[in-house]
């Protein structure tokens, strides 16, 4: 018993922000309405954008593939409705940039009945086969990264997967989508964690979860079907446990080295909702059309966990969810990770895990920027041990290199820690993600000189 | 929803929202039972000096904000900290003019010639303080003892004296327990000590009320209190080791710990934010340093007294402290196997 006082099962530093979870948390998973007009934009994973397939005025069904993947990090788009396909024009993306985007209108009497593709059985298919399923299938990581997940689960050459992690840890405060899917698609989860063991060649799996998500824990536990070597596995809450490189310090008690890989410590971690998208689809050779998203928030009257058709205009969300108030901050991802929309004319993708919306009450006031008093918030905050303030101050000096080569500067993750807790308002988190353009811009330059 | 300006902001959008002049005032109210004690042993002279000091401090901040056209900064509390502290450092019966003299050279000096806020690279109220140690050096050191009993209705007449002219102290004066100890081997009653009812700086006799005052900064996790804790279990281990080598020449670690300014600098002096390393190891080896430092200038040194040099030395050196100690970056060796 004494020896758990002195085992951490979390890792250093982090912050305790206000989790704001209850208001969804017991709300079960709602199907969403189709909207009048489903704009699917090409770019909804990272990497090469896929190519589209379909023409003007063509009809297509639910689960049709509208564009197909461009090359190995890239994945396919499939369609999440059955309609019309009305144009091909570009639209707004989140990050402000124009991509092309597909126009569909969908039928409006269609039972949305969605194909299936070809049959896939875990117990025979390869390694190859379940790789291939997975990015035919288009999906990306459902956390919020987006990134390509038949990529991130190719064990390289001479690494070894011992254990697969799934995260269930969600720690961005407001957003109840994995501790929802983990409650209600726990068979799902199973099934994908079968197919996720065969891809990785893992032998055990190890699903973490935070504290105040002890039903999900208790349940999933409850469900592990007989042979399955999985164990749940619950951590204190603490923001970002969610961050691969903090879960895996928090359960494994190791760090990911410096610019390294989870399998550099024999580890692949996969979100517990993209699992369960993986078990849900694989089997019948499906691809993604729609993903469950947490609509919450001070401003929004009827909250909820919705599952969403891919390319559902936010416009279209936000009418159907009903606005309480003066609409004032729209986050698409969690307050503390996530980006502040400036446009409701985009659409939920893929990547899309939760929709927070803030009135004019609850948004962050301008406060102004003072002299950093170097009280050490930051450096008790961040999960990486930097120098929070000494990059901050550096990064006012424009000494970009010098933050990459003596601070660590490109280890940061931007979590955000540091700017939550700084009492002067210093926009750290804001200045390092500009650093580390800077610096990959130039080391690119330097590269190609 | 047509029309509606959205709000933009860069991510996290949530904050702690604890703010500069949250901590700044906090501060204050850790300082409020300090203070208190001071006017209550030292009755109207320390409450003139201690009113005068901060008022000066703050003329100081806002009158140089002003001529230097930058956005008055006496909001953030941080002028009256710099005040509070340097009344309290000070003897109870220096005159006046002195306080206001080294009110004004804390901000202006201390403060206002690295930048202000955030750049000073000594505490500046410390700063205020040696620089009237050097000009003054005899008003500096002239004590009187604590509870006179007539001093809720009389101030010293040194504490009047008109500038620039001698101050003449009146009624009895006394030695500290520092300079008791140093000149004649005197050693003041432990309890004493703790209480603060001996001779001394306005704020600086009472251990146990600045001790509270630390708690309830560490509390509302506004204080490094590894710094004071480095501090003072240096001082009690070397001076330890001093008196159990030879207890006829050496005080007692006791009487180290709580004489002179060493606990109001341990606890309100050396974790001045801006002027104190940040990093967990950088933190600890500024304390050790500090705590070194006052034993060597207390035993070896001329001065019955050396929290202020102690101080002032470690501040020089903070940054390289915090440059030497950087902590160790997340995945950056190699990992030990999971026990």
């Amino acid at each position: 018993m004494f020896s758990n006082l002195f085992k951490s099962n979390t890792f250093r530093h982090g912050i305790h922000p206000p989790e704001h979870k209850e208001e969804t948390a017991k709300l079960a998973i709602k199907q969403f309405p189709f909207a009048t007009e489903i704009v699917l934009p090409i770019v909804q994973h990272i990497g090469t954008p896929s190519q589209i397939i379909v023409s003007e005025g063509q009809e297509v069904q639910r689960g049709q593939l509208l564009a197909t993947a461009n090359g190995y990090v890239s994945v396919p788009l499939h369609s999440p409705v059955s309609g019309t396909v009305k144009k091909i024009k570009p639209v707004h993306t989140i990050s402000g940039k124009m991509v092309p985007g597909i126009h569909i209108k969908p039928f409006p009497s269609s039972g949305q009945q969605a194909i299936k593709g070809d049959y896939l059985d875990v117990e025979t298919a390869s390694t190859y086969e379940i790789l291939k399923a997975i990015q035919n299938a288009g999906i990306v990581g459902l956390g919020g990264a987006a990134f390509p997940t038949h990529v991130k689960l190719k064990v390289p050459e001479g690494k070894e997967c011992k254990v697969l992690m799934l995260n269930g840890i969600e720690c961005e405060p407001f957003l109840t989508t994995d501790h929802r899917v983990m409650l209600e698609q726990a068979e799902d989860i199973f099934m994908g964690i079968r197919f996720l063991m065969k891809a990785t060649g893992a032998k055990e799996v190890i699903i973490g979860i935070e504290g105040n998500k002890q039903d999900a824990a208790d349940y999933l536990s409850s469900k592990i079907p007989k042979g399955l070597p999985v164990s749940v596995k619950v951590v204190p809450v603490k923001y970002p446990q969610g961050s691969e490189k903090m879960l895996i310090t928090s359960i494994l008690g190791v760090e990911v080295p410096s610019g390294g890989l989870p399998i550099d410590v024999g580890a692949v971690v996969v979100n517990v909702a993209t699992a369960a998208e993986i078990g849900r689809l694989l089997p019948y050779g499906k691809g993604i059309q729609e993903r469950v998203v947490t609509i919450t928030g001070p401003g929004v009257k009827n909250k909820g966990n919705y599952l969403i058709p891919i390319g559902t205009p936010l416009r279209f969300v936000l009418d159907t969810v009903g606005i309480d108030g003066k609409l004032s901050d729209v986050f698409m991802g969690g307050p503390m990770m996530g980006v502040s929309v400036s446009n409701l004319d985009i659409s939920i993708v893929k990547g899309t895990s939760g929709i927070v919306v803030f009135t004019e009450k609850q948004t962050k006031k301008e406060e102004k920027v003072l002299p950093c008093i170097k009280c050490g918030a930051c450096v008790d905050a961040c999960p990486i041990f930097l120098n929070p303030s000494k990059l901050g101050i550096m990064a006012k000096f424009k000494a970009y290199d010098e933050m990459a080569e003596n601070q660590n500067l490109m280890d940061c993750f931007e979590c955000g820690s540091c700017t939550y807790v700084c009492p002067s308002n210093i926009p750290l988190v804001q200045y390092f993600g500009l650093s580390k353009s800077i610096v990959r811009k130039r080391n690119a330059q330097r590269k190609a000189s | 929803m047509q029309g509606r300006v959205l709000h933009i902001s860069s991510s996290p959008h949530l904050v702690k929202g604890i703010s500069t002049s949250d901590i700044m005032r906090n501060v204050v109210y850790a300082l409020i039972p300090t203070a208190a004690f001071a006017i209550y042993l030292f009755g109207l002279n320390a409450f003139f000096i201690l009113a005068t000091a901060v008022i000066s401090c703050v003329l100081t901040e806002f009158l140089l904000c002003r001529i230097t056209k930058k956005d008055s900064t006496i909001g953030d509390w941080s002028a009256v900290i710099t005040g509070l502290l340097f009344g309290l450092t000070l003897p109870p019966t220096i005159p006046l003019w002195m306080v206001f003299i080294g009110g004004f050279l804390a901000i202006a000096i201390g403060k206002f010639a690295f930048g202000g806020l955030g750049y000073n690279v000594f505490n500046p109220a410390l700063v205020g303080r040696a620089l009237l140690q050097a000009a003054f050096p005899v008003a500096m050191t002239t004590w009187m003892p604590g509870k006179a009993i007539d001093r809720f209705t009389h101030i010293s007449t040194s504490v009047l004296a008109a500038p620039f002219m001698s101050p003449i102290v009146d009624g009895t004066t006394a030695a500290t327990p520092l300079s008791a100890f140093k000149f004649d081997g005197i050693i003041a009653s432990g309890t004493d000590l703790a209480l603060g009812l001996v001779s001394g700086s306005t704020g600086e006799t009472s251990a146990l009320i600045i001790i509270l005052g630390g708690i309830y900064l560490t509390f509302r996790k506004m204080m490094n209190w590894r710094i004071p804790i480095a501090i003072l279990t240096t001082v009690y281990a070397l001076s330890g080791i001093l008196y159990l080598a030879n207890p006829e020449v050496y005080p007692s670690p006791i009487f180290m710990l709580f004489s002179g300014g060493l606990m109001l600098g341990a606890v309100f002096m050396a974790t001045d934010m801006v002027a104190s390393p940040l990093t967990p190891l950088g933190v600890v080896v500024y304390g050790i340093l500090i705590g070194v430092l006052v034993v060597v200038i207390r035993i070896w040194g001329g001065l019955p007294e050396g929290v202020m040099y102690a101080i002032l030395l470690a501040n020089a050196v903070s940054p390289h402290i915090d440059k030497a100690f950087q902590p160790r970056v997340y995945g950056t060796i190699k990992n030990k196997k999971n026990g």
